[in-house]
């Protein structure tokens, strides 16, 4: 059985993980030297944005940060057809260690994308994965290296992971029903 | 969408989800290495019963940027040549387990019959004097980039950005040329002003459609009314045969009347845009001068071709992607 329903992180509890992972990852790589943070979109572009800042006032370096839409990377196209954003990395990704940033971990199908996108990019040093949120029930072997908080959920719920840049505020809810979309989520039509 | 047979058919939120894809794609087109694994192990087949350069190796790129296996049937080579009919050759393609059929055919119709033949997703890419639904929808792509993304970054999601959306409601496009011939003139009177643009037609009375008026146009007597305050002016190419037809008395007279160059331009505002389908035809339909955007004219010829591939991307990733969200 899953955890209950509700609210399971907080914004000071989300503010806390996020600075936890910005030293973890200033720990784990020695420095910010040839680090870049790449947020997985939507909801990891400003969490990679946010330990970047972090980062940068720690040790006055500021890492690299870019964004990647893995829509056309994943491997469940084409039962699910998700609209195409954009991919901006605006540096070239070789021989850098690169910090996946997503909000949730689930499946680790996405995270298997966006390493496959990563490397139609380039040819990066390393590859670290950093989560907001692991939910369990992995069907890949994959896992994070730094996480903020484990979360025991049941496959059928649904985790809302709500960010003050996109959503208006800093907090994670797991639900029993699907969330409403929030933040301007692409509005585009089905057909 | 099942498939893409026209624009008239074609509603206005489904030009926007194409678009919107567009956009995202034409990032990929920036890239070093211009793949991405989408449509890997699925075929796209164009079938062509006309001669086309850039819209048959536009659609065949699209493909294999996606990672599909794209073949062209050269009809002139084929079964066709020995007498099979458009039935037959689509149950042949449908049985060779294509997954997405690129038409063009000189008869107008011909797609939409093509797509009752077949299960497989159709893709228009003209029929006759009917459509060109792809041809609008870069079109209308390229026009967005320049009048309202302007000099911004122009491979944003519009979904990113609510200041931004494709909306060409404060626009004049002025379609200029042999009316009655063009698919790109009928597909874009639907696309564009489903988007808002006012879209006027202009061209001789011999070679303007007698249904005009059932389309969603204006139709001008003259250059100088079509062009006056234009903000976009599409030409149409001149088919030369069209003299040896009866329909012109010269080419000389009809690039005096008709002809877009740097004075007939003048009537038009001062940052219209110069969009044409290729191939051009220099001295007849447009000057050379024009063409090639000397003195700071805004010709998009280049860019329409590389929007092109774009929004090609974006129709086989959306009719090939099974029922969809």
């Amino acid at each position: 059985m899953g955890a209950e329903t509700g609210l399971v992180m907080d914004a000071d509890e989300m503010r806390r993980a996020i600075t936890r992972i910005a030293h973890e990852i200033l720990e784990k790589n020695k420095g910010a030297q040839n680090l870049a943070l790449v947020g997985i979109m939507r909801r990891g572009a400003p969490i990679a944005d946010r330990l970047a800042d972090l980062i940068e006032r720690v040790e006055g370096i500021r890492p690299l940060t870019g964004r990647l839409d893995i829509a056309l990377y994943r491997d469940d196209y084409p039962e699910r057809r998700p609209p195409v954003g954009r991919t901006e990395v605006p540096f070239d990704l070789s021989g850098k260690r690169i910090v996946l940033v997503d909000e949730v971990i689930y499946t680790g199908r996405t995270t298997n994308a966006a390493i496959t996108a990563l490397f139609d990019l380039g040819r990066p040093a390393a590859i670290q994965l950093a989560v907001l949120l692991d939910r369990g029930h992995r069907e890949l072997p994959i896992r994070p290296d730094y996480v903020g908080k484990n979360v025991a959920t049941s496959r059928g719920q649904y985790v809302d992971c709500r960010l003050a840049e996109i959503d208006g505020e800093d907090a994670v809810y797991i639900l029993a029903e699907p969330p409403e979309p929030s933040g301007q989520e692409q509005p585009c039509a089905t057909s | 969408m099942r498939d893409l047979l026209s624009i008239r058919e074609t509603d206005t939120d489904q030009i926007h989800q194409v678009l919107q894809t567009a956009v995202g794609f034409n990032e990929i087109l920036k890239r070093p290495v211009k793949k991405v694994p989408t449509l890997r192990g699925r075929s796209v087949i164009t079938l062509f019963y006309e001669s086309s350069t850039r819209t048959r190796t536009s659609f065949e790129l699209a493909a294999k940027y996606m990672s599909a296996d794209a073949v062209n049937i050269a009809v002139a080579q084929s079964s066709v040549s020995k007498g099979e009919s458009l039935k037959d050759t689509l149950k042949t393609l449908e049985a060779l387990t294509a997954d997405c059929i690129v038409i063009r055919h000189p008869s107008s119709g011909a797609a939409h019959l093509a797509a009752q033949f077949t299960s497989v997703p159709v893709i228009n890419a003209g029929d006759g004097r009917h459509e060109h639904p792809t041809q609008a929808l870069l079109d209308a792509l390229t026009i967005w980039q320049h009048k309202v993304v302007g000099a911004e970054d122009d491979t944003y999601p519009v979904a990113l950005r609510p200041d931004k959306p494709f909306d060409l409601a404060h626009l004049t496009v002025a379609i200029v040329g042999d009316l009655a011939h063009s698919r790109v003139a009928r597909s874009n009177a639907w696309c564009l002003s489903r988007l808002g643009a006012t879209v006027r037609w202009a061209g001789p009375r011999t070679l303007l459609p007698a249904e005009a008026h059932q389309l969603p146009v204006t139709v001008c007597d003259d250059l100088e009314s079509a062009l006056t305050g234009a903000d976009v002016v599409m030409v149409l190419r001149l088919q030369t045969e069209r003299q040896e037809s009866g329909l012109l008395p010269s080419l000389r007279e009809y690039s005096r009347l008709w002809g877009v160059t740097h004075t007939s331009l003048r009537w038009a505002k001062p940052d219209v845009l110069v969009m044409h389908p290729g191939p051009m035809n220099r001295g007849v339909e447009i000057s050379a001068e024009v063409a090639d955007g000397v003195g700071g004219v805004r010709s998009t010829v280049e860019q329409q071709v590389t929007n092109g591939v774009a929004v090609r991307m974006a129709c086989l990733y959306l009719l090939m992607g099974g029922s969809g969200e």
